[in-house]
């Protein structure tokens, strides 16, 4: 073991993020309630700052720390939007927590810690580090879920998510724990060397290596929300403040994809013919419970839960596929679901008040005649989440279906697109429920005066189409990350 | 003429024009009312030229734009148009500008957003007519969507929601399938391009399969007998214009759909298979006929007359294929292309005037029942008269454009055989019965009841409404010869294409 300052000036962007963490840790102890804003901008100015460093290091692919740390162009990628997707969280939420007690600095803290987390995981190169960014994420997030203290169902909703995260963790350690058994190494490049020798080696280094995989992809499953490994998700969804359900539901959903493809591509490579099949189980089951559960939900973050696992179906296909094409359409879904969920639950912020949840679907009845604009930008949200082209939903389920159809997969691309027929439908109830039914109170949207807030999310509403209609640089990105033609 | 990107232009300026309109508010509704009228104007200008620039001596694809969009899965905006394009562009700009003007008065709650959504609608559907890219073609069919949903859905009648959401998911349903057949076909030629796909040879499995993922598509938005059944729910739920555009542009896209994407990209499976469309052809015109004669509803009774005569459209297309493909007489299958296109242009018309009819009675008494009418020649004679004449094209009576599109289908059936002539010509009775039928009772005969006492005759507003639709109808009976010189070449070319088989 040998330590160079090199390694980390390679860190660089996770280095300032820690800092400032610390810095803003210290900072928050000495303000005053009313001067919480503070917290907020550092905040949002930690997470910008560390977009710029990642964005202005032009360091070729390299490793740092021994292989435990991968510095290349997909995890530049995924940080990137892990970062923005967060920074809107910050925006979006601050009207929200001031309302109901809960704008502390904690949330802000522990958001930022989450994060530093996904941003060590999507960059792990040995099993050691997938899982301290893993748990670091995780416990951040278990403490989010009850950062409401006093009310039953988010308590109720932390201790779910903590027992059965928990859970997930220590199925994924041991499938870990099967992988060195087998191979004798933590380092993933390693392990990908010797797997695909395993691969053809004694019978019982064979066995061993594929209980190995199936507890990982167990593990994976868990992270996601996968069904059938799910139940956690609608409860967390529902019972968590809906500034940390947002939080929750976007930026995770690109790490999980990170670390499945550190752990599956990464690591086990050449033991693709075992998790291929795996994972495409996992999408037709995620993608047939999710749609069809959805459409009886009347509660709209369950709902959007509900939505979350079919749309992980999706990306899981991309995964399945086990080609750079395949990688770079999950990873495109992911930032575009990241996108459209945070669309989504800005809405349901927006129109949460003082003593107020806007949760219920009924909460939508004629939105259309209470505000025009923001029943607009709820429509792209559903219609994107929905696929309807032009909208960007639509463009990130046809590169996944591309994909598949590429790989061989017709079968399983039908199979999707049937299930997102279905799915269409509750999308579509929301709309109908925007603007075909008349409003149960008729006065004008009472909006929240921070402007910030009514214009990022705008922004994010247009953003849905304008990205439909011209995604050409974001998938160039995308493509390019995994060196695709 | 190339300098000015015409066909851009008459997508995306009613789409701006229609986000413009929105912008306006729902309290502004004159200003809303004259924005979109002078925007639907204005496109219609614009889309002149393409009928004045177009070289129908070659039949090609003129106008064209083509830059790249998606460089990563070589998607590119690509944009053209030829005589069966331009033919249906012209349509839905001067369709638009009448369904403008006969919403002025019957829309009255939030009028600038059913204006937009108008204008925006006619934009993604002018951009279905000018795609040559198969993934900007998919865009624009599936973005069509949105806002019919919507006008239905906010401005229909009591059952709407039911009759939008069971629109929405029958027609997304049939064209998801299409979109497997077009990623199939993407990952074969490594281009969207509907003439690399044209000209790609292809196994007859594949074929068949890519024909039926496209008959999925296509026969639901014409409709065709079985998968009809959402058209006279949606008709009947829709507000006027909706119906007016529902019926007159977009049911002409599944037919545009057969003869862009079935004929030339899966010719043999098209041959194999046209038996089946032939006899869900004579199905719709023959059983339908029947059904519309039984209906209470006016609305529904001519969204039935709708399925029947866009029968004709694919019968026309289908009867074409089997005969330049088995008794290789090409003259007869032009015949029936071209016969297939005017019926189009012609039910356009038609049947958009139809609906506006009902639409200025409904204005006035809030019925459409047949029941509740009786006699209305005696207190509105002008209606009366714009409503005999297009009932009587809706007959195919010589001399409106109606007579036209048929009698060339039947011509080109007789060549194939003497049967399903027979068959086709039926459709002259039985329309005959119902259409007739209907004006018998609505029309002619005394004054029924108080309301239909007290009918007021059209206002100048409406009368240049169904004025315009009254001018399409008999210019294109009396004097065809633009339309059919128009599209002359292309349908040609079209033709030819066919000889060749792909297998």
């Amino acid at each position: 073991m040998n330590f160079n300052l090199h390694d980390l000036v390679l860190l660089a962007p996770e280095d300032f993020l820690l800092g400032a963490i610390c810095a803003i840790l210290l900072i928050d102890l000495f303000l005053k309630p009313a001067q919480r804003g503070i917290t907020h901008w550092l905040s949002l100015a930690a997470l910008i700052g560390t977009i710029a460093l990642i964005l202005t290091d032009h360091d070729p692919a390299t490793t740092a720390f021994n292989g435990a740390y991968i510095h290349d162009g997909i995890a530049a990628v995924l940080k990137v939007f892990i970062l923005g997707v967060t920074a809107a969280v910050f925006v979006y939420s601050r009207g929200y927590l001031r309302d109901r007690k809960l704008y502390i600095g904690e949330f802000y803290l522990l958001c930022l810690f989450g994060v530093l987390g996904m941003m060590l995981l999507v960059s792990a190169g040995n099993l050691v580090m997938v899982y301290l960014g893993l748990e670091l994420f995780t416990l951040s997030s278990y403490a989010l879920v009850a950062i409401n203290r006093d009310s039953g169902l988010s308590s109720e909703a932390a201790m779910k998510y903590f027992v059965l995260g928990a859970l997930a963790s220590g199925l994924l350690l041991y499938g870990m724990s099967m992988i060195y058994g087998a191979t004798g190494t933590l380092d993933l490049a390693k392990i990908h060397e010797l797997a695909a020798f395993a691969a053809g080696g004694p019978q019982s280094h064979q066995a061993l290596l594929a209980f190995g995989v199936v507890f990982l992809v167990v593990g994976i499953g868990f992270k996601f929300g996968a069904a059938p490994f799910h139940m956690w998700l609608p409860d967390v969804y529902e019972g968590s403040p809906t500034a940390v359900t947002i939080f929750i539901g976007s930026a995770p959903k690109i790490a999980a994809f990170g670390m499945a493809y550190r752990l599956l591509e990464g690591g086990l490579g050449g033991m693709q013919p075992h998790w291929q099949e795996m994972l495409a189980a996992l999408a037709v089951v995620s993608l047939a419970l999710g749609n069809i559960v959805a459409i009886a939900q009347t509660n709209l973050k369950r709902m959007l839960a509900y939505s979350t696992i079919s749309h992980v179906g999706f990306l899981l296909l991309g995964l399945a596929n086990g080609t750079p094409s395949g990688y770079a359409a999950a990873m495109f879904y992911a930032f575009a679901y990241a996108i459209m969920a945070a669309a989504a639950f800005g809405v349901i912020l927006l129109l949460a008040r003082a003593g107020f949840e806007a949760e219920n679907i009924d909460d939508f009845k004629g939105l259309n005649q209470r505000n025009p604009w923001y029943a607009f930008v709820m429509l792209m949200a559903m219609a994107s989440l929905a696929g309807i082209p032009p909208l960007f939903g639509f463009f990130a389920k046809l590169l996944v279906l591309k994909a598949a159809i590429d790989a061989g997969m017709l079968w399983l691309a039908i199979v999707a697109i049937v299930f997102a027929i279905i799915g269409l439908y509750y999308y579509l109830n929301v709309i109908k429920v925007m603007y075909f039914d008349a409003p149960a109170d008729k006065s004008p949207l009472v909006l929240p005066q921070d402007l910030p807030f009514r214009w990022l999310l705008s922004l994010n509403g247009v953003a849905l189409l304008v990205l439909g209609l011209y995604w050409g640089p974001l998938i160039d990105w995308c493509y390019r990350a995994f060196s695709v033609g | 003429m190339q300098s000015w990107p015409i066909l851009s232009l008459v997508i995306w300026l009613p789409i701006l024009g229609g986000a413009l309109v929105s912008l306006v508010g729902t309290g502004r509704a004159n200003v809303a009312r004259w924005l979109a009228l002078a925007v639907a104007i204005l496109v219609f200008a614009v889309s002149i030229p393409l009928f004045t620039g177009y070289d129908a001596a070659s039949g090609t694809m003129q106008f064209i734009e083509n830059h790249v969009w998606i460089g990563a899965i070589h998607a590119n905006y690509y944009l053209g148009a030829d005589g069966i394009s331009i033919a249906l562009i012209l349509l839905t700009t001067f369709v638009t500008i009448l369904v403008v003007l006969g919403a002025w008065d019957s829309v009255k709650d939030k009028v600038n957003q059913y204006m937009a959504s108008i204008l925006i609608l006619e934009g993604v559907m002018i951009g279905v007519f000018a795609a040559m890219d198969a993934l900007l073609f998919y865009v624009f069919f599936e973005a069509m969507l949105i806002p019919m949903f919507v006008i239905i859905g906010i401005w229909g009648g009591p059952r709407r929601v039911y009759a939008t959401l069971k629109f929405f998911l029958y027609t997304f349903f049939g064209s998801i399938f299409m979109l497997i057949a077009l990623i199939y076909l993407y990952l074969q030629t490594h281009s969207w391009e509907l003439s690399q796909f044209a000209a790609l040879p292809l196994s007859a499995t594949a074929q068949a399969w890519i024909f039926f993922a496209f008959l999925a598509g296509f026969a639901i938005k014409v409709p065709m007998w079985p998968v009809h059944t959402w058209l006279p729910d949606a008709h009947v739920e829709a507000p006027t214009g909706g119906s007016v555009i529902l019926a007159a542009i977009m049911l002409k896209i599944g037919g545009y759909g057969f003869i862009r994407f079935s004929l030339p990209i899966v010719p043999d499976a098209s041959q194999q298979f046209a038996w089946l469309i032939i006899a869900m052809s004579l199905i719709a015109i023959i059983y339908i006929g029947y059904v519309a004669l039984v209906q209470l509803d006016m609305k529904k009774l001519i969204a039935y007359s709708s399925v029947a005569h866009m029968g004709f459209v694919t019968l026309g297309v289908f009867i074409s294929l089997a005969l330049v493909r088995v008794a290789g007489d090409k003259n007869a299958a032009y015949l029936g292309v071209s016969g297939a296109m005017v019926q189009m242009i012609s039910h356009g018309f038609i049947s958009g005037a139809m609906f506006s009819c009902v639409g200025v009675l409904y204005d006035r008494v809030h019925s459409r029942l047949i029941k509740d009418y009786g006699g209305v020649i005696n207190t509105m004679p002008w209606f009366a008269a714009f409503w005999v004449l297009f009932s009587m094209a809706n007959c195919g009576l010589p001399g409106t454009s109606g007579f036209v599109g048929e009698f060339m289908v039947i011509l080109a059936s007789f060549a194939m055989n003497p049967w399903v002539a027979a068959g086709a010509a039926f459709t002259l009775i039985i329309g005959a019965a119902y259409t007739l039928w209907l004006v018998k009772r609505v029309i002619f005969g005394a004054v029924t009841n108080d309301h239909v006492a007290k009918l007021k005759d059209i206002n100048p507003r409406e009368a240049l409404m169904l004025a315009g639709f009254a001018a399409g109808v008999l210019v294109l009976g009396i004097w065809p010869e633009p339309l059919t010189h128009l599209m002359d070449a292309s349908v040609r070319l079209l033709v030819d294409h066919l000889l060749v088989a792909k297998i």
